[in-house]
């Protein structure tokens, strides 16, 4: 019925396009991400050796919270305007739209903030052996991030306050990947092997790209049209 | 029908009101087991077990601190495979027990949390410390609180039970990680100032009462999780026959003027 | 665990196999559906063939919307069987799916997509650039076809949504409430499309207040289950 709209890449195509048609709002996070990283030597200290030892931890708890708080609207307008209803009876696996989907989330958060994080970086004295684990690890831990924010923005889609409940739902299961995300690039400063955390973090993006779309897929059937 | 029949038991387990009174003709028994393991546990550890040679008497808080700890995180597991069950097989009763399951398992998360930071004051000097397993231990707090969050955010108690169901679920995938990931965060932080009192070969003196307090905290968590559960069948099956009959034996004169 | 992704009613997997191949299109038998224990509607029966326009009749609230969605399997159904050509929709799956074509209260349309965009998306991949814009304009929006949707009007994106009658492959239309916000004229043309389909073989199931100006018609009434009563 849906002809090729049904799979992956016509999703991903469709959230870009109106991710791009939208584009002030689709800014946000990044806006976000480089507004509350001025917060930090205002209630800190401009003193840049400290900012230098809290940089690698606050620059990752930024962009979680940058990640989550676009996840809310992932599937909201497809709720309200009935594509949601729609992509479910899609003849093809759910799977495919809903990787989609979060593909181009990823596209339009994760991947962004992973660009600037080198202007924050400078900004926080971050040491300039921890850019590049920085980006590494930021590219790969936003992915893990909009997968699990997915579960827990399609768990909540129905709910018309669910941000809030979607924050309590989904940091808790973040905490794996700031843990590895930040310790990567700590460790890429403390001059120590910084491969190590950063391939824990592939491997969870790898087992989170085979199950978070199973519980999306789940959570949008079986929650959604209640 | 062969394959019928041996499911039989299945469904028959499903039906809430075989649930409610195979669990009432068990209940006395679970009362008898959990007090006397209770009794005979606390007063074994606090009184008679031999005090720790650095610690003294602080320590006896493990009596209860070790068996909430190993209920929390086994909790968690019972409250996922109830959910999944529902999931699969459309068992309303497993819903319920996964609905009974969360406040119980919050609490006693709760309960190991609070008593390792009464028993951190005197052993650390603190009451909190980042420590690995504590870290854990709060982070499934989260986990189970999100559970609950999620259970009472819906207007539909199907869609309630469903999402809640699924997060256990994800949940469940994620702990092992989560442990190992703080276990990994620990040993990279570790400072030098705190070391933990690990025991690796304890007295069998003060391990005999901790097995037998273990026990009873799982005797208790049954009884509990069959208490709550049991709750749950009412409120839920208040509108069937049976209820209504069983509200009528209880209290003859008050149900007649409801009924009526 | 398909069971995440898949909608298998477990209990009915038997009755495709029992019932013989028919030439109905749709057998719907005993459909039942529960919400928090409670029966949404009085069990339903219905046959559709090919050819036919059932209108679902109801009060509000009777239980249209839930069982157009437990037509179009976006809801699993509590108890009762839904077959199409003879075959549990559950074992046909990917064909059911490829064949019918649902349009609900919300109309499916993106805001930020222009109506030849969001046409082009819920339209068959081998659908015409010229197609698409026939499509749009029969139902009256010449000249709107590539202005974003957002500043159209409800009756609009109304039109929007009913232009997939148009480009649409499928066999047997659902269409809940299609005419809402739409003018006289507008019903006419969608009326006319409906007969159409019917006449080439095809089936429209839909639920509506209005009284259609087609011959053919037939209805079918649903009432809300004694049960739902009772909880107020």
């Amino acid at each position: 019925m849906m002809g090729a709209s049904g799979g992956f890449s016509a999703y991903v195509r469709r959230d870009l396009l109106l991710a791009y048609r939208r584009r002030g709002e689709a800014a946000s996070p990044i806006i976000f991400f480089l507004l509350v990283s001025t917060l930090i030597p205002l209630g800190v200290s401009p003193d840049s050796a400290r900012l230098a030892e809290l940089a690698p931890g606050i620059i990752w708890v930024m962009a979680l919270l940058a990640t989550l708080l676009s996840t809310e609207s992932l599937f909201a307008s497809d709720y309200q305007d009935g594509s949601l209803e729609q992509m479910l009876i899609t003849p093809q696996l759910l799977v495919l739209p809903v990787l989609g989907k979060v593909t181009a989330h990823w596209l339009v958060t994760g991947l962004p903030l992973t660009l600037v994080s080198p202007v924050i970086g400078v900004m926080l004295s971050l040491p300039t052996a921890g850019t590049v684990p920085m980006m590494a690890s930021l590219a790969l831990g936003t992915a893990c991030l909009s997968l699990i924010g997915a579960v827990g923005a399609a768990l909540t889609v129905s709910l018309r306050k669910g941000g809030l409940l979607l924050s309590v739902l989904v940091i808790p299961l973040y905490m794996p990947v700031i843990i590895f995300g930040s310790a990567s690039v700590q460790s890429a400063i403390d001059g120590l092997n910084w491969f190590g955390p950063l391939a824990v973090l592939g491997a969870m993006l790898s087992a989170a790209i085979v199950l978070c779309p199973l519980a999306i897929a789940g959570a949008l059937r079986l929650v959604s049209n209640n | 029908m062969a394959s019928g029949r041996s499911w039989n038991w299945f469904h028959r387990m499903g039906s809430p009101r075989w649930f409610y009174e195979t669990t009432g003709r068990w209940l006395p028994w679970l009362w008898v087991l959990t007090l006397a393991l209770m009794i005979t546990g606390l007063v074994w550890g606090l009184a008679f077990a031999p005090q720790d040679a650095k610690q003294g008497n602080s320590f006896r808080i493990i009596y209860l601190h070790v068996p909430a700890s190993f209920l929390a995180l086994a909790g968690y597991y019972i409250m996922a495979i109830a959910g999944a069950v529902g999931l699969i097989w459309k068992m309303k009763l497993s819903y319920m027990v996964m609905k009974s399951a969360a406040p119980i398992g919050a609490a006693l998360t709760f309960l190991a949390l609070f008593t390792g930071a009464v028993w951190g004051k005197p052993t650390w000097g603190t009451y909190w410390v980042w420590d690995a397993r504590i870290t854990s231990m709060l982070i499934l707090l989260f986990l189970y609180l999100g559970v609950l969050a999620l259970q009472y955010a819906f207007h539909s108690r199907e869609a309630g039970n469903k999402a809640s169901a699924i997060l256990a679920l994800v949940g469940t995938v994620n702990i092992p990680i989560i442990y190992k990931s703080v276990d990994w965060w620990y040993t990279l932080h570790q400072p030098a100032t705190i070391k933990l009192t690990s025991a690796p070969s304890m007295h069998p003196d003060m391990f005999q009462p901790l097995l037998v307090m273990i026990l009873a905290l799982y005797s208790f968590y049954a009884l509990a999780l069959i208490l709550f559960t049991r709750a749950e069948i009412l409120q839920r099956e208040s509108k069937t026959g049976w209820v209504r009959e069983l509200a009528q034996q209880a209290h003859p004169a008050q149900s007649a003027g409801v009924t009526k | 665990m398909p069971i995440l992704w898949h909608n298998v009613p477990r209990k009915n997997n038997q009755i495709a196999e029992k019932s013989l191949p028919t030439e109905s299109l749709l057998t719907v038998d005993e459909l039942a559906y529960e919400r928090d224990d409670c029966n949404v509607f009085n069990p339903i029966n219905l046959v559709v063939e090919a050819g036919d326009i059932l209108q679902i009749e109801g009060a509000n609230g009777a239980g249209k919307t839930t069982l157009m969605r437990l037509l179009t399997s976006a809801l699993q159904q509590t108890s009762g069987s839904i077959a199409y050509q003879g075959q549990s929709i559950a074992q046909c799956r990917y064909e059911y799916l490829a064949d019918i074509l649902y349009i609900g209260h919300q109309s499916g349309t993106k805001m930020g997509l222009s109506p030849a965009e969001n046409l082009r998306w819920m339209s068959p991949a081998s659908t015409s650039k010229a197609d698409i814009t026939h499509a749009l304009e029969n139902l009256g929006l010449a000249g709107y076809t590539d202005v974003p949707c957002y500043s159209l009007s409800a009756g609009q994106h109304r039109r929007v949504a009913l232009a997939r009658l148009a480009t649409s492959q499928a066999k047997i239309w659902y269409l809940d409430e299609p005419f809402t916000a739409i003018d006289k004229q507008g019903v006419k043309a969608i009326e006319k499309q409906l007969q159409n389909h019917a006449e080439q073989g095809g089936a429209v199931v839909l639920s509506t207040h209005q009284d259609l100006a087609l011959d053919t018609v037939r209805k079918y009434s649903i009432e809300a289950h004694a049960d739902r009563g009772a909880l107020q």
